[in-house]
């Protein structure tokens, strides 16, 4: 019933002083600020993290890094969308805030006076009598004629943007196989020694414990570099589910016997939370997705907690990975998940 | 072929007898006429109109503030938590199933459709009588065992829990049991209702038109019917392909839609949505044609643009079967197909632009009065642009990541059928209510009715967007505290929504026993199409003598 409550009283809150809605758009200006104290309390709160001691890694090398309130979730009467920390993501966020929104906001008001022209002008207590007219070529080509130019418009920085969240991964990149199940995900770092991360949500009082917020909190987060090209290959062990993460504008479905790939890069270190995005059945609104985006040295000190290999240690190992890159992630489905592995072979 | 012009012969006999009906049971169960099957299908629509807005009714409920308040009650007790979230997929999943194919589609299509596609084209009744017939008793079946599954097993729990769109591999190997593939063969059923249905209005639209009425001086009503009747024929099939195939592959052991077998679960989506995007239009352009026919008798002036809207309508027919995989933006297409469905979407804003501004100039230059019918259509025009920009903006491939299954998704569909395809069943309803019935409903309650739903619908659905900017997915029976506010407030607007319902139905009441008795034609000059030339209600048997169109 607290939720209730607090519900309510930010309600209030929004209703009665506007000030707090404008206060939200003014968040996305400034997440790269906050990032850096986020991550200074997260280090600073390191020893005295024992209260949240459930992630079951050595303490000295990864503690749970604590979510900024406000970003990389939702908030509570928000309206807008949330602040992004990727490039596409901002780029997406600025398509739709700087063109699209002002052209649908131009064209409902537009239609809506329109209306309202017609309803006083045209009412039969001002016009008894109705004119005959019932063609007018050059208007019918100017209301054909001028929305395919907002069109045109629209679609210039849309194809664009397409292209950009297209760009294929360098070489190099990190490649992080996402598998969804029912009702839970599984992260494994192939290049890292194959370790797999199982993750699950957190029940409310542990979610409250570790200062997370409910529903959106798991067990084991998905850990991923700052400023670095991620590949995501994602695939579905049972039935399709969605991986997505808001604040990076990246949702891909989990679709058993394909793996889906697309690139993944948070330019913050932060926690972001998302949930399953696609009906998997009973349990699909408590399967969530949290990603913890760590400084690379920070990245690498969780691999060894995990009891992976940290990619530059194995200078000669790493030559062979890149040179058969591709047969051998193919090969790695083979040894997590050994049907749908086939079956996506069978696919491509 | 000699039966049925023996049948027509009969029927040519009975209409001697002045005005004679058969006794109730072969009147209202062995209906062979076009009035009174159209009646049915309304009365149906109604009855599954109930329900399934009840169902959206413990949606609403149960979404009012975080946590599970109501599901694990109305599960029954001695069920597990698991259980009561199945119960949250099977609602929804019929929800979404009752409002399209029992609802709106019966609706607009069953019931407006048998009633005055033959009276606005001057003819006696639809080209095949016992056919539609058929039509109208093939959906009563269908919703039976829709309405069934819900209490034989499914999987986690009884009923089907696959979301109306019933994709495998969650319904195959995803739900056990005997629910899913009742609602499969509810849905074979409602689609050869509604395949038969398209048989006979295409054959009575090419047909039986009154001499002199050429296809470009058909009512636009007629038109939007014909078009509808097109997507359904072409649509329908492929949806029964694809249900089927879900049908052998949980039955039979086959597996197109299952990947260890060499299929593919995206397959599925495909046929689905080659089926599900012209679905969409099927429910929303008869209500463009009623729209069209209101806004040109309460401005007193003929539709600005006739062609145009015609056309229009076809193009938006056309366009809408090369669209589809804008549903499946997430799915992992590759970027070219990606832009191809970008661009394509975009296009069916033009066609429905130009039918928005023909609108607004059909009633530029008239004389215009606001009669509920009038209210209902101007509502419409509004709403369905708002519905529409935000389509434009789902049509983006790339914006449409991060919005795909939310509830911004939620919105825009609520905003096309709910404030659209709804708006304009109401308009029709009111505007034709005294030609059905014979009787006047109250005007007062014809408004107040529009006015409170007008406020209810747009409190519940305006701030779903806000919810899916903030990145709520669909289909969830709880969700974090952050999303509280706005879920606090759509409830709110059901319940306002459902007050203007159950105006409607006192309205309907009060029009049955102290409604004034309908002239001929009740909205005066504006009205000019043949239904206005016969009485209220029509004969039995009309345009024995065909009239003629100059």
């Amino acid at each position: 019933m607290t939720h209730y409550v607090k519900a309510w009283i930010l309600a209030l809150g929004l209703i009665l002083t506007p000030a707090t809605a404008m206060a939200q758009d003014a968040l996305p200006a400034a997440p790269g600020a906050e990032a850096a104290p986020a991550e200074a309390t997260a280090d600073a709160e390191a020893p005295a993290a024992e209260a949240a001691p459930a992630s079951g890694l050595d303490p000295e090398l990864y503690t749970p890094m604590k979510p900024t309130e406000g970003v990389g979730m939702p908030v509570d009467g928000g309206l807008d969308f949330q602040p992004q920390v990727s490039e596409t993501g901002k780029q997406a966020k600025w398509i739709n805030n700087a063109i699209l929104l002002p052209i649908m906001t131009v064209i409902c008001l537009f239609v809506l006076a329109l209306l309202l022209i017609v309803i006083v002008r045209f009412r039969r207590g001002a016009n008894p009598e109705p004119s005959k007219t019932t063609h007018n070529t050059f208007i019918e080509i100017v209301w054909t004629v001028i929305p395919v130019l907002i069109l045109l418009v629209i679609a210039v920085p849309s194809i664009s943007l397409l292209a950009k969240q297209f760009e294929p991964a360098p070489e190099d990149a990190l490649t992080v196989k996402v598998t969804g199940y029912q009702w839970y995900w599984g992260y494994s770092y192939p290049d890292n020694g194959d370790f797999e991360i199982i993750s699950n949500m957190l029940p409310e009082d542990e979610a409250n414990a570790r200062g997370e917020p409910f529903q959106l909190a798991v067990d084991n987060r998905m850990v991923i570099p700052v400023g670095k090209p991620v590949k995501m290959l994602i695939t579905g062990a049972d039935v399709i589910h969605s991986f997505a993460i808001p604040a990076a504008w990246f949702k891909l479905d989990a679709v058993p016997g394909r793996i889906n790939e697309k690139v993944l890069q948070i330019d913050e270190v932060g926690v972001y939370y998302g949930q399953c995005s696609e009906l998997c059945g009973a349990r699909h609104g408590f399967m969530p997705i949290t990603v913890e985006v760590l400084p690379e040295d920070k990245f690498n000190d969780w691999v060894r907690a995990n009891g992976g290999t940290v990619k530059g240690e194995e200078a000669v190992e790493e030559g062979e990975a890149e040179a058969d890159a591709d047969a051998e992630t193919a090969a790695d489905e083979t040894t997590t998940e050994g049907a749908p592995a086939e079956a996506a072979a069978a696919v491509n | 072929m000699t039966t049925i012009a023996a049948d027509g012969q009969i029927v040519d006999d009975h209409a001697h007898d002045a005005d004679h009906k058969p006794a109730f049971f072969q009147r209202w169960f062995m209906s062979t006429n076009h009035k009174d099957i159209g009646t049915l299908y309304l009365i149906f629509a109604i009855i599954a109109g109930i329900i399934g807005g009840a169902i959206s009714g413990m949606m609403r409920m149960e979404l009012a503030e975080p946590g599970i308040q109501y599901l694990t009650g109305w599960v029954g007790a001695g069920a597990s938590m698991d259980e009561a979230l199945h119960l949250w997929n099977v609602l929804i999943t019929a929800h979404g199933l009752i409002m399209v194919f029992f609802m709106v589609m019966p609706a607009m299509i069953g019931g407006f459709g048998n009633w005055f596609v033959p009276l606005m084209i001057g003819a006696p009744d639809m080209a095949f009588p016992r056919m539609n017939n058929v039509s109208f008793w093939l959906l009563i079946p269908a919703f039976l065992l829709l309405l069934g599954s819900a209490f034989v097993p499914g999987g986690t729990g009884d009923g089907a829990g696959t979301g109306w769109t019933v994709y495998a591999p969650l319904s195959t190997s995803g739900s056990v049991g005997p629910a899913v593939d009742m609602a499969i063969l509810s849905l074979h059923l409602a689609g050869a209702s509604s395949i038969l249905g398209a048989v006979n209005f295409i054959t009575t639209i090419l047909n039986m038109r009154a001499p002199g009425m050429t296809l470009h001086k058909m009512p636009l009503f007629v038109w939007s019917v014909l078009v509808t009747a097109f997507l359904l024929l072409l649509a329908l099939p492929v949806l029964a392909a694809a249900i089927t195939m879900l049908l052998t592959d949980r039955n039979f052991g086959t597996t197109f839609f299952d990947a260890a077998g060499g299929g593919d679960p995206v397959l599925y989506q495909h046929l689905f949505w080659f089926f599900g995007h012209p679905e969409v239009y099927i429910m929303i352009l008869p209500g463009f044609g009623m729209v069209s026919h209101i806004i040109s008798t309460f401005s007193r002036k003929p539709i600005f643009g006739y062609l145009g809207m015609a056309y229009a309508m076809v193009a938006i027919g056309v366009v809408g079967f090369v669209v589809w995989a804008h549903h499946m933006f997430t799915t992992g297409m590759s970027v070219n197909v990606k832009m191809y469905f970008t661009a394509a979407t975009m296009v069916i804003a033009v066609p429905t632009g130009i039918k928005i501004f023909s609108w607004i100039a059909t009633m530029w230059g008239g004389s215009m009065t606001f009669k509920t019918p009038m209210v209902w259509a101007l509502g419409f025009i509004f709403m369905f642009t708002v519905g529409g920009v935000t389509g434009v903006v789902l049509a983006n491939g790339g914006i449409d990541d991060n919005l795909h299954d939310t509830y911004y998704v939620v919105a825009h569909f609520h905003y096309v059928l709910s404030l659209g395809a709804v708006f304009s069943i109401f308009a029709g309803f009111y505007y034709w209510f005294p030609k059905m019935s014979g009787r006047h409903y109250s005007e007062l309650l014809g408004q107040l009715h529009f006015w409170i739903f007008f406020i209810g619908v747009n409190v519940l659905f305006f701030p779903m967007h806000f919810l899916g900017n903030q990145s709520m997915p669909r289909r969830y029976p709880d969700y974090p505290e952050q999303f509280a506010y706005w879920n606090e407030i759509a409830s709110i607007g059901y319940a306002i929504m459902a007050v203007g319902v159950l105006i409607f139905f006192v309205n309907i009441a009060w029009a049955f026993i102290a409604g004034r008795k309908a002239e001929d034609n009740y909205w005066g000059e504006g009205a000019t199409t043949l239904e206005w030339t016969l009485s209220s209600p029509p004969p039995f048997h009309q345009f024995e003598t065909l009239p003629q169109i100059k």
